[in-house]
C-alpha cells in the first residue's frame, strides 16, 4: 500500500501561477486577467513573461468577467484571477449570462477558498461557492488538494473547451501527490484501498482525510480514501464502486454542507445505491477570523472529525443491516 | 457622404423591419416594440451600409466588424434585420418567442443563431463583452472594429462605468459604442427614474471619444458612424450618442416609455401596418 507523506509544504495558489505560466509558454491563445490581486493569485510569473497577454483590470471583477467572456470570440483562452469570493457571488449574473450561458471558454481561477484563508475573516472566506458554480448547466468544477494537482489541474482546464470554476487557496498545505502527473477532469483518484469506509474528500481536505485513514487503520477500521478533484461532473461510478463495496461513505470539503460535494454525492449514492452517508463540511454558519487549522478544527473540518464520521457511518451501516 | 437612393433604399429595407417588429411582437403577444422601432434605422444603417462583413457566420468574426447587442431586450429589430440581410431565413422571424425556436426573447447562442455572439437581456454586460471581443482583435491583429449598441437607462448599471473606465485606460481604440440616448426606460423618463445628468461630459470625462447622432436619420447616422470610423486607431475608445424616439415609424408608440415592453393588439396591429410599407414582402 502506498503510503503518503510530505517533505515540503506549498500553496495550492503558486501551483495556479506555475501552471499557468506553463500553459502561456504552450498556448500562445492563452491570456490573463486579474482584478487588482497579480501577487495573492501568483500570476506575476505570467504577466512578467507575457506583458501583452496579461490584461490587470483593477477592483473591477464584474468587468473582467465580461472581458473575459469578450476574449473568447476570436479564439482566445482567458483565465480570470481574483478572491474564490470575488469570482463568484460577486459576479454570479455576469458568469451565468455572458460565460455560462453562451458557452465561453473561460477558466474562472479562484483563490484563497475557505477557512483556510484565515485572519481576514468570513466577509472573504467564502463557503458557498462550489454551490453556485455546480448549479450553472455548462460550468466546470475543479478543487484540487494541493500543489501538484493544483499546476496539474490548470494545465488540463487550459485544454478543456468550455467554462470552468477551478478553486484554490491561501496556505501552505502538504505536497503529497505525485509531480507531473496528468489530470483528468471528471476522474477521482483512489488513493488509499479499503473496505469498511469510503471517504470521499476534495480540496485541502483530502490530506486530513489522509491522516484520518491512518488514525483509522490504527483502530482496526479499514478506510478507503478517494479524491474528488472534480465536484462536476462527478464521477458517479468511483462513488458506486467504493460504496458498493465498503457500504457507507463520509464526505469531507471545506464548504457549506448546503449545496456542496456532500450533497452531490448524497444525490449519486440516493439514485442508484442507498447507504449511509456523513457529510464533512461548514454547518450553515459563516466563518471567522484565525489561524486556518484551527478555523478547521473549530468547525468540524479537522482530521479528528473525519475520523469520528467514520466510526458513526459505520455504526449506521450496522445498524441498517438489522 | 451617402447618396439619396442609397437612402431611399435603406428606408425601405427600414419599412420593412417595423413591419417585421410589431407582426413579431403580436404574433406573441410579448415582446419590446419601443426600443426596437426606435432603433430600427440605427441597426440598418449598420448592417447594410456599416458594417464590413464576410458573408457567413462565424463565431470568431476573424477579418469583419462584429456587432454586440447589450440591451438584449430589443432581440425583435437585430433578429429582423439579421432575417433581411441574410443570416437565416426570414420565415424563422414566425418562431420569435415560441417555444422550441432560436429566436429567443431575449438573444442567446445556446440555440446556434447566426450572428448572435452572446447571450445578453440581464443589462449592463455587453460594453464588458465588446470591450474583450475588440481586445481579442488586437491580439490576432485584426484590423477590423467592433460595435456595441447599449441602452440610456442601462447606464445606471454599475459594471457599464466598470468598462467604460476600463476601455479609456487600455487605449482600446478599436471599438465604437453606440448609446440608444431615448430618454426612457420601463418606469418612466430617465431623468425622473435615475437621472445621468450630462452624460456627454461622463463619456468624456472617462476619457472616451464622443460624437452625437440622430438616430432616426439614416443619413445623419451613417455620416455619423462613417465619422466615427475615422476616430478609431487614435488611443481612445469612441462613442455614439445616439438620440432616439422610442417607437419611432408608429405614431401612437412614439415618444413614450408605454411601449417598452408591451405588445399591439389586432386593431393597433391594423394601424400600425397601415404607416409602414410592405417593401420587401411581410415573412
Amino acid at each position: 500500500m502506498t503510503k503518503y507523506t510530505f517533505t515540503e509544504k506549498k500553496d495550492t495558489r503558486s501551483g495556479f501561477g506555475e501552471g499557468l505560466l506553463e500553459v502561456g509558454k504552450k498556448n500562445d491563445k492563452v491570456v490573463a486577467l486579474c482584478a487588482d490581486l497579480t501577487g495573492s493569485l501568483k500570476m506575476n510569473a505570467f504577466q512578467k513573461e507575457f506583458p501583452e497577454r496579461f490584461f490587470q483590470v483593477g477592483i473591477a471583477e464584474a468587468n473582467m468577467m465580461g472581458l473575459a467572456a469578450g476574449m473568447t470570440i476570436g479564439g482566445k483562452i482567458p483565465f480570470t484571477g481574483t478572491f474564490a469570493n470575488f469570482s463568484t457571488g460577486r459576479v454570479y449574473d455576469q458568469i451565468r449570462q455572458s460565460i455560462a450561458y453562451s458557452e465561453k471558454n473561460v477558466k474562472i481561477c479562484a483563490s484563497h477558498a475557505g477557512l483556510t484563508l484565515g485572519e481576514d475573516g468570513a466577509t472573504h472566506q467564502i463557503l458557498e461557492d462550489m454551490g453556485m458554480m455546480k448549479m450553472l448547466p455548462n460550468m466546470t468544477v475543479i478543487n484540487p488538494c494541493d500543489f501538484n494537482q493544483t499546476k496539474a489541474a490548470t494545465i488540463a482546464i487550459a485544454e478543456h473547451h468550455g467554462p470552468v470554476y477551478l478553486r484554490f487557496g491561501r496556505p501552505s498545505v502538504p505536497i503529497f501527490t505525485p509531480e507531473n502527473e496528468k489530470f483528468e477532469i471528471g476522474k477521482a483518484i483512489k488513493f488509499i484501498e479499503g473496505s469498511d469506509v469510503s471517504i470521499f474528500a476534495t480540496g485541502h481536505l483530502l490530506w486530513h482525510a489522509i491522516e484520518a485513514e491512518a488514525i483509522l487503520r490504527e483502530k482496526g477500521i479499514s478506510a478507503e480514501i478517494i479524491n474528488i478533484h472534480t465536484i462536476k461532473p462527478l464521477d458517479v461510478k468511483a462513488i458506486i464502486d467504493s460504496v458498493g463495496k465498503t457500504g457507507c461513505a463520509v464526505s469531507a470539503e471545506e464548504h457549506q454542507i448546503n449545496g456542496g460535494l456532500g450533497d452531490s454525492i448524497a444525490q449519486a449514492l440516493c439514485r442508484n445505491l442507498p447507504a449511509p452517508l456523513e457529510v464533512i463540511g461548514v454547518n450553515d454558519q459563516f466563518g471567522e477570523s484565525g489561524k486556518p487549522m484551527d478555523l478547521l478544527d473549530k468547525y468540524g473540518l479537522g482530521t479528528d472529525n473525519i475520523v469520528a464520521a467514520a466510526e458513526k457511518v459505520m455504526s449506521r451501516k450496522q445498524l441498517q443491516k438489522i | 457622404m451617402v447618396s439619396q437612393p442609397e437612402i431611399n433604399e435603406l428606408n425601405s429595407i427600414a419599412s420593412q423591419v417595423r413591419r417585421d417588429i410589431v407582426r413579431m411582437v403580436h404574433a406573441v403577444q410579448s415582446g419590446h416594440p419601443g426600443g426596437s422601432l426606435g432603433c430600427t434605422d440605427f441597426f440598418v444603417a449598420l448592417y447594410f451600409k456599416i458594417l464590413r462583413l464576410n458573408p457567413s457566420f462565424n463565431m470568431d468574426g476573424i477579418n469583419e466588424d462584429i456587432f454586440f447587442l447589450s440591451n438584449g431586450h430589443i432581440s425583435p429589430v437585430w433578429y429582423s434585420v439579421l432575417a433581411r440581410k441574410g443570416y437565416f431565413d426570414v420565415a424563422e422571424l414566425a418562431t420569435f418567442r415560441k417555444i422550441n425556436s432560436r429566436l429567443q426573447g431575449h438573444p442567446a447562442t445556446e440555440e446556434g443563431l447566426p450572428g448572435i455572439r452572446v447571450a445578453s437581456g440581464s443589462l449592463g454586460q455587453g460594453l464588458s463583452v465588446a470591450v474583450g471581443a475588440a481586445q481579442s482583435k488586437k491580439l490576432n491583429h485584426d484590423e477590423h472594429l467592433v460595435f456595441v449598441l447599449t441602452g440610456d437607462g442601462e447606464l445606471q448599471e454599475g459594471q457599464a462605468w466598470e468598462a467604460i473606465m476600463y476601455a479609456a485606460h487600455h487605449k482600446v481604440d478599436n471599438i465604437i459604442a453606440t448609446v440608444d440616448y431615448n430618454g426612457q426606460q420601463i418606469d418612466g423618463a430617465v431623468d425622473n427614474v435615475m437621472s445621468l445628468k450630462d452624460l456627454k461630459a461622463k463619456w468624456i470625462a472617462f476619457g472616451w471619444e464622443v460624437i452625437e447622432s440622430n438616430g432616426n436619420d439614416l443619413e445623419d447616422i451613417i455620416n455619423k458612424l462613417e465619422h466615427a470610423k475615422t476616430l478609431t486607431g487614435q488611443g481612445k475608445p469612441v462613442v455614439n450618442l445616439m438620440r432616439t424616439e422610442m417607437g419611432n415609424g408608429v405614431d401612437f408608440m412614439m415618444g413614450s416609455h408605454k411601449w417598452h415592453g408591451i405588445a399591439p393588439n389586432d386593431e393597433q396591429l391594423a394601424s400600425a401596418l397601415d404607416q409602414l410599407e410592405e417593401t420587401l414582402g411581410d415573412y
